[in-house]
């Protein structure tokens, strides 16, 4: 039993029934999960939260899936840790990071397969598939190995070893010779042609949903309220919509009291077209191709880029484009003061915060939230020459020499 | 008939030019509009174009050669 009442056009507002769709056949919106807010107002309450299970569906009133049927390998409820060593760097008192890489495969991607996975089990489909150069790969992977599920992994064939078996590790991954524009054709094609449940195609108005869970876990991980500020990598733009959807929802059913939150775009220089359409006062982001460090951002065509210009606009937010040198940097300087190895999305992201910061853009007593949406385990290619090390020989002298710097007697 | 649902971007020297036009006449499809926001300096079209999977791929390549962008109407599939 879920709350779902259709499937709507964000377009033009038509309702479908719950099917594995997702774009309306008149005006070619795109569709999105409508929910019966009166239904859920009256079974859901900071307390029927909590006694939910430590995972996503602890929120399930909101999620267009029961928990009683979910795929479930633990996704959400990750750490949002005080980040006090980090905000004195940047002379921010009030800073907070979300740290994602904490769920099962290492990244945010876990909460949207989770829903996703769970709805393919719903509609019967035996297969689940996705295209991806990395997070996505190996939360399909793993959500398609614990539903039983055949499992289409679609990978360009030049990806880096690590990323290829980290998927690999959970069931089949194909490799495709070609570059990105080929992958995108070929899964576009087969996603027409095929029965399956592909996660971001047909499973993606469900998908989707998944995060805004992290809007939810913001607000009760800092006691029921909002933050004043939150700072998101931006891709595709749907995190960036869902984490503001998921907090306009918990302030609708008076779960918390307003969420006057804003909404703040980051992007890495070669990859902006979101920021850049935000910074230029254009209403929709001009596609570009892709050029950065961080893969994981590397979409040119962003299929929400509009809604996440006009929410950045409507909560007065931000859209900032960090150069493609500060990321690794940021990468470095997150690790040292919170402990915490970020995949490149979030050097991009504490890049943006530090510049956020120093243009007064965010107060130094305002609270804010820093989005980590994956680890940095998976991309260690990009901090290779940032990182130093030291060699010594087995021998106390030489420690004392190379390490300490300590006169040898 | 095999179609594809497509979106459109062009760049500002590209808005007066009838792009839409040209391609159901210079190629044997069926172009049908179904969204679009156009202003005197950005643009974008969002339509469906019916015809053979050759034909089709022919006229895309053919806006593009125009200076305009051609974009899946799902954005990018590839995801990190």
């Amino acid at each position: 039993m879920t709350n779902v009442q259709s499937l709507r056009c964000k377009e033009c507002g038509r309702d479908y029934p719950q099917e594995p769709i997702y774009v309306c056949d008149f005006c070619f919106g795109p569709l999105e999960v409508n929910y019966d807010y009166d239904a859920i107002a009256k079974n859901i309450s900071r307390e029927s939260i909590q006694d939910g299970p430590l995972t996503i569906w602890r929120y399930d009133e909101l999620l267009p899936a029961s928990r009683d049927n979910a795929v479930n390998i633990g996704a959400g409820m990750t750490p949002l840790l005080k980040a006090d060593n980090l905000g004195k760097e940047l002379g921010l008192n009030n800073l907070w990071i979300k740290n994602d890489a904490a769920n099962p495969t290492h990244s945010f991607k876990d909460r949207v397969v989770s829903v996703a996975a769970t709805k393919a089990v719903e509609f019967d489909f035996d297969t689940i598939a996705c295209a991806s150069t990395g997070n996505l790969a190996g939360a399909t992977a793993a959500h398609g190995a614990k539903a039983g599920m055949n499992t289409m992994v679609f990978i360009p064939a030049d990806l880096e070893r690590g990323k290829i078996l980290g998927a690999a590790i959970f069931g089949s991954v194909v490799l495709v010779n070609g570059n990105y524009d080929d992958v995108n054709r070929l899964c576009s094609e087969l996603g027409d042609d095929r029965r399956w449940a592909f996660v971001n195609i047909n499973m993606r108005p469900y998908y989707a949903e998944g995060s805004k869970s992290i809007g939810y876990e913001l607000a009760e991980q800092l006691g029921w309220h909002a933050p004043k500020h939150v700072v998101v990598p931006v891709a595709s733009g749907s995190l960036f919509t869902k984490v503001y959807k998921g907090l306009q929802e918990f302030a609708q059913l008076g779960l918390i009291d307003s969420a006057d939150t804003k909404m703040h775009i980051a992007q890495p220089f070669g990859c902006s077209p979101v920021a850049k359409a935000f910074i230029e006062g254009q209403a929709y982001p001009k596609p570009v191709v892709p050029d950065t460090i961080a893969k994981s951002l590397a979409i040119g065509s962003p299929a929400d880029g509009m809604y996440s210009v006009s929410i950045a606009n409507k909560t007065g937010g931000s859209g900032t484009i960090v150069p493609e040198s500060e990321i690794a940097e940021c990468m470095k300087l997150l690790a040292e003061t919170e402990g915490i190895f970020t995949e490149t999305a979030g050097g991009v992201v504490i890049s943006a915060l530090r510049r956020l910061a120093r243009e007064g853009v965010i107060g130094p007593d305002e609270e804010t939230v820093a989005l980590i949406t994956g680890t940095g385990l998976k991309t260690l290619e990009a901090i290779a020459d940032s990182v130093k090390t030291v060699t010594i020989d087995p021998t106390v002298r030489s420690f004392d020499e190379v390490v300490t710097g300590a006169p040898v007697s | 008939m095999p179609f594809r649902r497509v979106k459109f971007t062009f760049k500002t020297e590209k808005i007066q030019s009838p792009v839409i036009y040209e391609l159901g006449h210079k190629f044997d499809v069926v172009t049908n509009i179904r969204r679009a926001d156009i202003d005197s300096e950005n643009g974008w079209v969002i339509l469906e174009i019916e015809g053979t999977v050759d034909e089709i791929e022919r006229g895309l390549e053919w806006v593009r050669e125009q200076g305009s962008d051609v974009s899946s109407l799902d954005g990018d599939i590839l995801a990190g």
